[in-house]
């Protein structure tokens, strides 16, 4: 059986930043398994640009992004597999693979990184209901064919759900000739980030509108149109409100899920409502030495912080390998309450903490002037006003080591939104 | 001239096929949609039932009885899947016990072997997650379960395999009698048969009027189901249906034969016999009556919902005979739930009335058994290993959640009858019937497609003529 330090479950962006991290802190024997033709994940579909603001402190492609770390990778010659996708992972991290070339292999790992990503939630999960013709798309696939293969999935185009890709998807479909009808969210606010509303949508006379939802498909082949409703507060569609749009095309981007079922089968517990595994301040889940980082953990706005937060898997990734990482000794819950919906990590060991810990979360509805509260215990160590948070956008506090010290009975720490 | 012509490719037409082509006769299968397996039988519980509901005495019961007798042997030999899982019938209240006892006595009546009463306490040791509002209930270990679209496949296919033709994509638009014989005017010109098969669904009524001044009426019964994710697949192990009410017939939830949850049908009567849309009221009474049953079901991991409609005739009974007025035209009408279960019974009842008027001899090279496709994801680590030997496009995973590879989806289309569509590779591969439904395999399977049949991409459709994935290509409509 071939044996490797640390084997890296999907080559995408947090993939590689994890395998260069890795490499960087002395690493020698990694392996990347990616189940595509080449690397890069999903960031080979993202054209657009708006990537690496933070990282490379300038504006590139999705395509260029991950070339930078794919380069890297290729330069340090870390050893990958490509389309190999991996059907199992014992928990004694056997990982069980197979590929056209080599068939049906076993692996086995001192150190696992997830880092499958995610994939978009479909109709079915929706129950949209009407007909089941061809036409209805994820927005990823729509993307997919758009930009890999040059194919138009459609003309005239329904977009449900305000998620980045869907409106990404917006301006892609317009500029290569269809006619996007209009942009509707089940939600009183958008699931994507401002810039792209603004860049995707407003910049294209697109409208979008809020609180509403597809109540009927129609077309029995393909789509010719949807029927969308205004929605009350507790999100049914109110009677009367209909309106139909004529249409052949519906795109969805009505959120991610983290793909987790290899991690949930290897005995990875999972946050139920990230759908990611529970990870602690190492990023490491609750099975010994294996991580996850990236949209595998939880769903990203951006690309930089997937890098950022891989990075730190990766490191250590390599400490658990080289026998540097330090014992786990007590950890504290960490958890997110009234209108925090999670926080990454789920807890900390102050021992094993670095100086700073980064806590990232997003909050369960647009807020305006909200304290965001930092407890120890049942003392506020923190409380910061916020103009504004939503939950299309990432937010972070950062932890001290030195403060948590100086708190030796902390038993919790709680992230919550207070009002003035 | 063909001996005789079946209209209709369902499970019922496919069984037919599969019967007739144990004889000599010169047989010839009609479908109007893309793919056999297109209508009703795509679209239902999947449940053999035990034959307990059945009014004694009738057709219907007689062929449930028999059908699921016949379901073991046969997928054996044709290779699909199928569990006896059980079933149970709850009954929610004290003074229905009365209805339950008659359900039993009918089921006994029938035929039906084991049959008990089960009390609330052992009911729920055998199902820990039904309600705790319950009575008692009917147990039936006869009842299982099996693969709608592998059923109907496996013997469409083997029929094919012993020469009886398949005509797809051609609709039958009149029926004439002329001499001896039949002629079926289609939209791709005139087809002779000295004996028509009416297994038409829905549709069935349509042909029969052509033939018969004796009207009938064939009433499409809407039903809507949710479909759940895999992880939630045992939730319960048998098939549990409810004792009607007085707020109506009840619905079902049972595990399917490849391990999903399904919940379903309600029960609506339509005019349009190709009204599949889903609602938001039915999807929500679904979810409200399936919730007596089960209070726990975890509704939120549906993967799909769809609706299928079944083929309700006035008289709630199975028409199968020689029409008076028409001697060589054969209704097989009516066939609603337990029509699947049926099948194979309706198979043979049919033949042997084929039989009756055109007596014919046995097919000496009749090859009984079939082979499906070899399934990856259920395969052991060393079948795996053989398969991937054999051929390496084995080891390549296209539909990711229900592991279907690229060499099962080759397969399909190379096959007997083999899938020219997406829905195609997926009834027979399962490729797009997982959790994403679809949304990463759905390319790469109009790739394989498009590759294996030689033809680009555009034309590669869901469900066959019309329902295209691509409109054309970038710019060209700038």
């Amino acid at each position: 059986m071939k044996i490797v330090d640390i084997a890296i479950i999907g080559g995408g962006p947090a993939g590689l930043a994890a395998a260069v991290a890795a490499r960087e802190e002395g690493v020698q024997n990694i392996l990347i398994i990616e189940r595509d033709n080449e690397l890069g994940g999903i960031l080979n579909q993202c054209i657009h640009n708006g990537f690496g603001l933070h990282t490379f402190k300038e504006e590139l492609t999705g395509p260029e992004y991950a070339g930078r770390y794919i380069e890297k990778v290729k330069e340090m010659e870390i050893p990958y597999l490509l389309h190999t996708i991996v059907i199992d992972i014992a928990d004694n991290k056997v990982i069980t693979v197979m590929n056209k070339e080599q068939g049906m292999f076993q692996i086995e790992a001192k150190a696992v990184i997830l880092a499958m990503g995610c994939r978009e939630r479909s109709r079915g999960a929706l129950n949209i209901p009407g007909y089941r013709p061809a036409g209805i798309y994820s927005s990823g696939t729509a993307q997919r064919y758009v930009n890999m293969e040059g194919r138009m999935p459609g003309r005239k185009v329904v977009i449900l759900g305000s998620g980045d890709i869907g409106l990404i998807m917006a301006r892609r479909m317009t500029l290569e000739g269809a006619e996007v009808k209009v942009v509707a969210e089940l939600m009183p606010y958008s699931g994507g980030l401002k810039r792209n509303i603004v860049q995707c949508l407003d910049d294209f006379g697109i409208p979008l509108k809020l609180s509403h939802t597809v109540v009927d498909i129609k077309g029995k082949k393909r789509v010719e149109g949807v029927t969308l409703a205004k929605v009350d507060e507790n999100r049914r569609p109110i009677p009367g409100t209909e309106e139909f749009y004529e249409c052949d095309t519906l795109l969805l981007s009505c959120g991610l899920i983290p793909e987790n079922e290899i991690s949930s089968q290897m005995g990875v517990e999972l946050n139920p409502v990230t759908s990611g595994p529970v990870v602690n301040e190492s990023l490491e889940t609750n099975v010994e030495g294996v991580f996850a980082c990236g949209n595998v953990l939880h769903v990203h706005d951006l690309v930089d912080y997937v890098s950022e937060e891989a990075k730190k898997a990766g490191e250590n990734a390599a400490a658990y390998v080289q026998g540097s990482l330090k014992e786990n000794r007590r950890q504290i819950p960490l958890k997110g309450e009234n209108g925090v919906r999670y926080t990454v990590p789920c807890s900390i060991d102050v021992g094993r903490m670095e100086e700073k810990q980064v806590v990232r979360f997003r909050v369960g509805n647009v807020y305006k002037d909200k304290y965001l509260c930092i407890y120890y215990n049942d003392e506020c160590i923190s409380r910061k006003k916020k103009r504004v948070m939503a939950p299309g956008e990432m937010e972070q506090v950062i932890l001290l080591k030195s403060k948590l010290e100086e708190h030796g009975d902390l038993e919790r720490i709680t992230i919550r939104l207070e009002e003035a | 001239m063909y001996d005789v012509t079946v209209i209709g490719a369902g499970v019922t037409g496919s069984a037919i096929a599969r019967e007739l082509s144990k004889y000599e006769y010169n047989v010839l299968v009609l479908e109007k949609n893309s793919d056999v397996c297109e209508g009703t039988s795509k679209a239902n519980s999947g449940i053999v039932h035990a034959g307990f509901d059945a009014k004694p005495g009738s057709m219907m019961a007689r062929m449930n009885v028999r059908g699921n007798q016949m379901m073991e042997q046969l997928s054996k030999d044709l290779d699909f899947s199928f569990r006896r899982n059980g079933s149970m019938v709850l009954c929610f209240d004290e003074n229905d016990l009365g209805k339950l006892e008659a359900l039993l006595e009918k089921g006994k009546k029938n035929g039906v072997p084991g049959l008990r009463i089960l009390s609330k306490e052992e009911a729920k040791e055998m199902e820990p997650n039904l309600t705790d509002d319950m009575a008692a209930a009917l147990f039936a270990p006869t009842g299982g379960i099996v693969c709608p679209f592998g059923l109907t496949i496996a013997m469409a296919e083997n029929a094919c395999e012993n020469g009886v033709q398949f005509q797809l994509n051609t609709e039958v638009n009149n029926v004439v009698r002329r001499d001896d014989s039949y002629v079926l005017e289609t939209d791709r010109g005139e087809i002779e048969t000295k004996i028509v098969i009416n297994a038409a669904g829905v549709y069935a009524d349509r042909f029969h009027n052509m033939v018969s001044d004796d009207k009938m009426e064939i009433i499409p019964r809407k039903g809507e189901y949710c479909l759940m994710d895999k992880k939630v697949g045992t939730f319960v192990n048998s098939t549990i249906f409810q004792l009607p009410t007085i707020y109506g017939k009840g619905v079902l939830v049972t595990p399917t034969v490849h391990g999903n949850l399904l919940a379903g049908p309600t029960a609506v009567d339509i005019e349009d016999k190709e009204n599949t849309q889903t609602t938001g009221d039915g999807l929500a009474e679904l979810m409200k009556k399936v919730q007596i049953s089960t209070p726990g079901i975890p509704l939120r991991q549906t993967i799909t919902s769809f609706t299928g409609l079944r083929a309700h005739w006035t008289e709630h009974e199975f028409l199968i005979k020689e029409v008076e007025e028409a001697p060589g035209f054969i209704d097989v009408a009516g066939i609603e739930s337990p029509g699947l279960t049926s099948a194979p019974a309706i198979g043979e009842y049919v033949a042997e009335l084929v039989q009756g008027i055109m007596p014919m001899g046995k097919k000496e090279n009749f090859k009984a058994t079939r082979k499906g496709i070899p399934n990856v994801a259920e395969a052991s680590f060393e079948e795996r290993q053989e398969l991937i030997r054999k051929n390496p496009a084995y080891a390549n995973v296209i539909c990711r959640c229900e592991v279907v590879t690229e060499g099962e989806i080759m397969d399909a289309i190379h096959r007997p009858l083999g899938a020219t569509t997406v829905d195609g590779v997926k009834r027979r591969t399962r490729a797009g019937m997982g959790r994403c439904q679809a949304g990463f395999c759905a390319p790469k399977t109009v790739e394989i497609l498009a590759r294996e049949l030689g033809k680009d991409v555009s034309e590669i459709t869901k469900s066959g003529e019309g329902s295209n994935y691509l409109t054309g290509y970038n710019k060209e409509d700038l």
